[in-house]
């Protein structure tokens, strides 16, 4: 690329985003932002605050131009502004759901000005803390967690705004503060679905299914001609839909739990089975021979070399199944249930179109699921200390 | 190991320890295995209803074999023995019209058709979103947790909604089918791809750098050629999960057509060998096209020299 086509240093995506802002607070405040005709002026705080946002994203623009070398104070300023930044936008948000919640579906001009102006500011807000250089490696860790959580709250403050200011009827989308009430609402239904679906199916179906894996993959690995012959099998089922075994089960087992937890147990198997098998042939050779310098039995050295050796292997089909395990009884509810559980839930209220109580389930189910995970990954992190990549 | 150090003493005394020392033997017998341990299983748990037919037309002392064959030949069992399900596929795939609603063909290519549209999707946006990431701090510190967090979330279960909602609009079809599709094959893409992406290392970039190459030039002939390997990895993962994701989109529109309708209806009537030969079809539905990938990608990798 010819380096004279190359744009001036200053337009950056920070200054065209405080642009942006500038341009739509401004264009909010003169254009009528409802049906009714009212606009956003009638609300003084929203004012204020829209003027406070445009302000210092000119302070923002103005620091990218050339020649403002004045305005680029202390690091403790940059990061003030950053602060006021992060509030202004809470505030302008805080102000206008409400607003929206008064006027469903009649915004026009002015309020999606006011939305998109809220769109940059919040881009505009996680590119400059995404740029903070921290030397604290604990701040640095908060920052790290903090970006995420700045973008999924703008997502979800988008999806309220755009869902309410257009009126999306409620069947399509509801939005997050519906489905917020209506999880608060039905939490004995919620709870007991969970217990029937995660309590009882996912994980009696998850132990069973690993700890049964586990187990045949280290009598398989006694024995070399099965570990060649069931490897390739393993990995071909571990690419199947076995997820359609669920009717089977279905009438093997009944409509309750355990024909749930039987297809679990079946999605589970394969993959806790490869991973260990590929696991326990890990340790290398040099290892194996200090352990029989050292004249220690298969099981001593099984379990002090080749199982600590797998352990970062059994852990990630710990994981892989995690999500797995839950996959599978929703979807194994759909073929037949008594009339209680996730997957039963989600089929019904579809039917019926109550889709906010769809979605609050799900919530149940991501919120479950990530907790799963998240407990495995802490106990990877309790058990394999020693490897690299949790040494860091 | 000990059985390393034995095997070529082994070999000399054993004449089929040549057939049996590489995979293919070994794999044989686990197939054999399986299909045996199938049949014991079927006579098993099909013998109780036949017993109970006995009973009813007052056959006392059936011979043993005559219990045997009337077991694996049931019109419903419990668990169809493997020639009946191979009987089943035969007569719904060769000995109907392709147009037929009987036609495991036709059910295959609806299935078939919304992975494919779904994969396809799926793999240009996870891309799409890969060459984000890579390029864009902000995306990658803001969106790169949620796509992998999300894989801990169970996806399918929106499923049904995303179906019967955008049937509420008024799209329906190949297009919301895809959908899940679409949802279930990007995430392994992107991660991958973004893995491969900045796989590079660091003394290559620096080389690129002092070609004085842009980014868009160091794109194209370091970082894509490099990321080649783990896109078709995770382009079989990919297609894995979007087969799943079709199937599952079939559940809730009621069973009308695709392998998930076949699976449904069979679960209704009770028609096992139906099931079973839907799951077959899937599975092998599945293994043809991770294959299909697997080929594409020897052929890619050999012409790109990066051949193992």
């Amino acid at each position: 690329m010819n380096t004279a086509l190359k744009p001036p240093n200053w337009i950056n995506s920070s200054s065209l985003l405080s642009a942006g802002i500038v341009i739509c607070a401004l264009a909010a405040l003169v254009t009528p932002a409802f049906d009714t005709g009212a606009s956003l002026f009638a609300d003084l705080p929203l004012t204020l605050v829209l003027l406070l946002l445009a302000a210092l994203a000119l302070v923002f623009v103005l620091k990218a131009a050339p020649g403002a070398g004045f305005l680029n104070g202390p690091a403790r300023g940059t990061a003030l502004l950053d602060a006021a930044l992060g509030l202004a936008i809470l505030c302008a948000a805080g102000l206008l759901i409400p607003l929206a919640h008064q006027n469903v579906g009649e915004a026009t001009g002015g309020f999606w000005a006011v939305v998109v102006a809220l769109w940059l500011s919040a881009w505009l807000f996680v590119e400059r803390i995404a740029s903070l250089q921290m030397k604290d490696p604990s701040l640095a860790r908060a920052v790290n967690f903090a970006i995420p959580v700045a973008f999924g709250a703008t997502l979800l403050l988008l999806w309220e705004l755009i869902v309410t200011g257009a009126g999306v009827p409620k069947v399509l989308l509801p939005a997050p503060s519906e489905i917020w009430l209506r999880m608060t609402n039905s939490v004995p239904i919620l709870w007991a679905d969970f217990q029937q679906t995660f309590l009882k199916a996912v994980l009696i179906g998850y132990a069973l299914g690993c700890g049964s894996a586990f187990i045949t993959a280290i009598a398989i690995d006694r024995v070399p001609f099965l570990r060649r012959g069931l490897l390739p099998v393993g990995n071909l089922v571990s690419a199947l839909p076995i997820i359609g075994v669920a009717p089977i089960m279905v009438m093997w087992f009944g409509f309750d739990w355990p024909s749930k937890a039987a297809v679990v147990i079946i999605m589970t198997f394969f993959p806790m089975l490869v991973n260990t098998v590929s696991g326990l042939a890990a340790s290398e050779a040099m290892q194996r021979d200090l352990m029989r310098t050292y004249a220690s039995n298969y099981w001593q050295t099984l379990i002090k070399l080749r199982l600590p050796m797998a352990m970062p292997f059994i852990f990630n089909a710990l994981k892989i199944n995690s999500t797995l395990a839950l996959i599978g009884a929703i979807v194994a509810e759909f073929f037949g249930t008594p009339i209680v559980g996730m997957g039963f839930r989600i089929s019904t209220e579809v039917g019926r179109m109550n889709v906010d109580m769809v979605w609050a389930e799900i919530a149940v189910a991501a919120l479950a699921g990530s907790l799963f995970y998240g407990a495995i990954a802490l106990l990877e992190r309790a058990v394999t200390f020693w490897h690299p990549s949790i040494r860091g | 190991m000990t059985d390393t150090a034995l095997s070529p003493q082994r070999a000399g005394t054993n004449p089929f320890a040549g057939l049996m020392a590489g995979t293919a033997g070994p794999v044989a017998v686990v197939v054999l295995a399986i299909i045996a341990i199938w049949y014991m299983a079927a006579v098993a748990l099909n013998t109780p209803f036949q017993r109970d037919v006995y009973q009813r037309g007052n056959q006392a002392d059936v011979p043993f074999t005559q219990l045997i064959a009337d077991t694996l030949a049931q019109d419903r069992p419990v668990l169809p023995a493997p020639h009946q399900v191979l009987t089943e596929i035969y007569e719904t795939t060769f000995e109907k019209k392709i147009t037929s609603k009987r036609s495991l063909i036709y059910h295959s290519g609806i299935t078939l058709s919304s992975t494919l549209l779904g994969f396809l999707i799926g793999t240009s946006l996870g891309i799409l979103l890969a060459i984000g990431i890579v390029h864009s701090r902000v995306l990658d510190k803001s969106l790169m947790p949620w796509v992998i967090s999300s894989q801990t979330i169970p996806i399918l279960a929106i499923a049904p909604m995303i179906i019967v909602v955008l049937n509420a609009v008024g799209i329906s079809g190949l297009l919301p089918k895809a959908m899940i599709s679409t949802y279930l094959s990007f995430f392994p893409v992107t991660v991958g791809m973004v893995k491969g992406l900045r796989s590079p290392k660091v003394i290559h970039m620096d080389l690129m750098h002092t070609y004085s190459a842009t980014r868009i030039q160091a794109f194209w002939k370091l970082r894509l050629p490099y990321a080649v390997p783990y896109l078709f990895t995770s382009m079989k993962i990919g297609m894995a999960a979007s087969l799943v994701g079709a199937i599952v989109g079939e559940l809730p529109t009621g069973a009308v057509a695709g392998l998930g309708a076949r699976l449904l209806a069979g679960s209704y009537y009770g028609q096992t060998v139906q099931i079973w030969s839907a799951l077959l079809m899937a599975a092998f539905l599945a293994g043809s096209l991770v294959a299909l990938i697997g080929v594409f990608e020897k052929v890619t990798l050999k012409r790109m020299g990066m051949a193992r």
